[in-house]
């Protein structure tokens, strides 16, 4: 995908820096961008780092796992058709724990561990199951607590508060995964024999 | 409204004083395992710079150009129809796609317009609510060689839609 997409970019710029004039531009541009990334990264460090050294007291507390259990009468309301106690729902759970936490590295693992043991439950091994799609839609309505990466890259170009957008963030991710949730359920009603 | 902001400003200590009240009651050596995570995040970071370069420069040339200003002013007509920010349409569509080439639109938009102005805000709560649907997508149903995904990419779409209704709904409220 990107090996198409960075290219294209890259030609589009530069084609239609040929038509503006900009050409003396695009070198500059390049060289500045290459250079801001690195300082972006630096800046991330630091705060990256802090936030997974943080998260990694909760994993070892065992944290994630007292709210995977928390969160179980809901996710059985999510997916009526696994049955009780099965393991998906243990890895369903990691995954977005760790997703809320915005720890990546933990929840795509689980992600996949969860797809695999809902495969075994799916009788057409081609095609989606129930579960699988509101699994899917669930995971990709955005459910991270804290966006983390945005902070930092707000504090590198100087916003006065960085932080400002975690109350607005976390009423708009709360939103779209209710619309998520919401549609996948209609869909399950009326349109899914 | 108000509110909305106490809660930025509260949300990262309350959560610093959770996690350590919470080791501290396991007996976990908390900053030994503090030390630990913050070599992980260390790893992540570096893995991502390659990324960012290449996509930082392509997004550079893009805009160096003045092909990102002419994409703008072809949409514009539309956006303003449904009061949506015009310089926030790509970056509205590479979220979908790509995780890295939307952050180096995110930046270039940063850097030009201010991560406070109206739109550098709309685009930092926009870019928190939602997910690269297509890569995320790709890689899960790829796992379990599923091929017919049925509804979900329009149930993800959706979520997304919301999202970024919501997103620019609550900074109206708030910032304008």
């Amino acid at each position: 995908m990107l090996n198409y997409l960075w290219g294209v970019m890259i030609l589009i710029g530069i084609a239609v820096a040929a038509f503006t004039g900009k050409m003396p531009d695009i070198t500059n541009a390049a060289v500045d961008s290459s250079k801001e990334a690195v300082t972006t990264c630096i800046t991330m460090l630091g705060i990256i780092s802090m936030w997974t050294g943080l998260m990694k007291i909760a994993e070892e507390a065992g944290l994630i796992k007292v709210l995977s259990k928390k969160m179980m009468p809901f996710l059985r309301f999510l997916f009526p058709d696994i049955p009780k106690k099965h393991k998906s729902l243990e890895y369903i759970a990691t995954n977005v724990i760790a997703n809320i936490f915005g720890l990546g590295w933990a929840a795509t693992p689980a992600g996949i561990k969860a797809m695999e043991e809902m495969q075994k439950l799916n009788l057409k091994k081609d095609t989606a199951s129930k579960s699988m799609c509101m699994f899917m839609v669930f995971n990709m309505s955005s459910l991270q607590l804290i966006c983390v990466n945005l902070i930092a890259y707000r504090s590198q170009y100087n916003s006065q508060s960085p932080s400002e957008i975690i109350g607005p963030g976390f009423f708009a991710t709360f939103i779209s995964t209710l619309a998520g949730i919401a549609i996948t359920k209609v869909i399950e009603r009326w349109y899914v024999k | 409204m108000r509110l909305m902001l106490l809660f930025s400003n509260l949300m990262v200590p309350m959560i610093f004083v959770f996690i350590i009240l919470y080791g501290y009651s396991k007996n976990i050596s908390i900053y030994d395992v503090f030390i630990e995570g913050a070599k992980d995040g260390f790893k992540t970071v570096l893995q991502i710079l390659p990324t960012l370069i290449g996509l930082m420069v392509a997004v550079g040339i893009l805009r160096a150009s003045g092909a990102l200003d002419i994409f703008s002013q072809l949409v514009s007509p539309l956006a303003e129809l449904i009061g949506f920010p015009t310089e926030a349409v790509p970056l509205t569509f590479m979220r979908l796609v790509s995780s890295s080439a939307s952050t180096g639109i995110l930046l270039d938009l940063f850097k030009n317009y201010g991560p406070d102005s109206f739109l550098g805000r709309f685009v930092s709560v926009m870019m928190s609510c939602t997910e690269t649907v297509f890569y995320t997508m790709s890689v899960y149903f790829m796992s379990v060689k599923v091929t017919k995904t049925r509804y979900t990419l329009a149930g993800a779409m959706f979520a997304n839609f919301a999202g970024v209704a919501a997103s620019l709904w609550i900074c109206n409220v708030i910032w304008k």
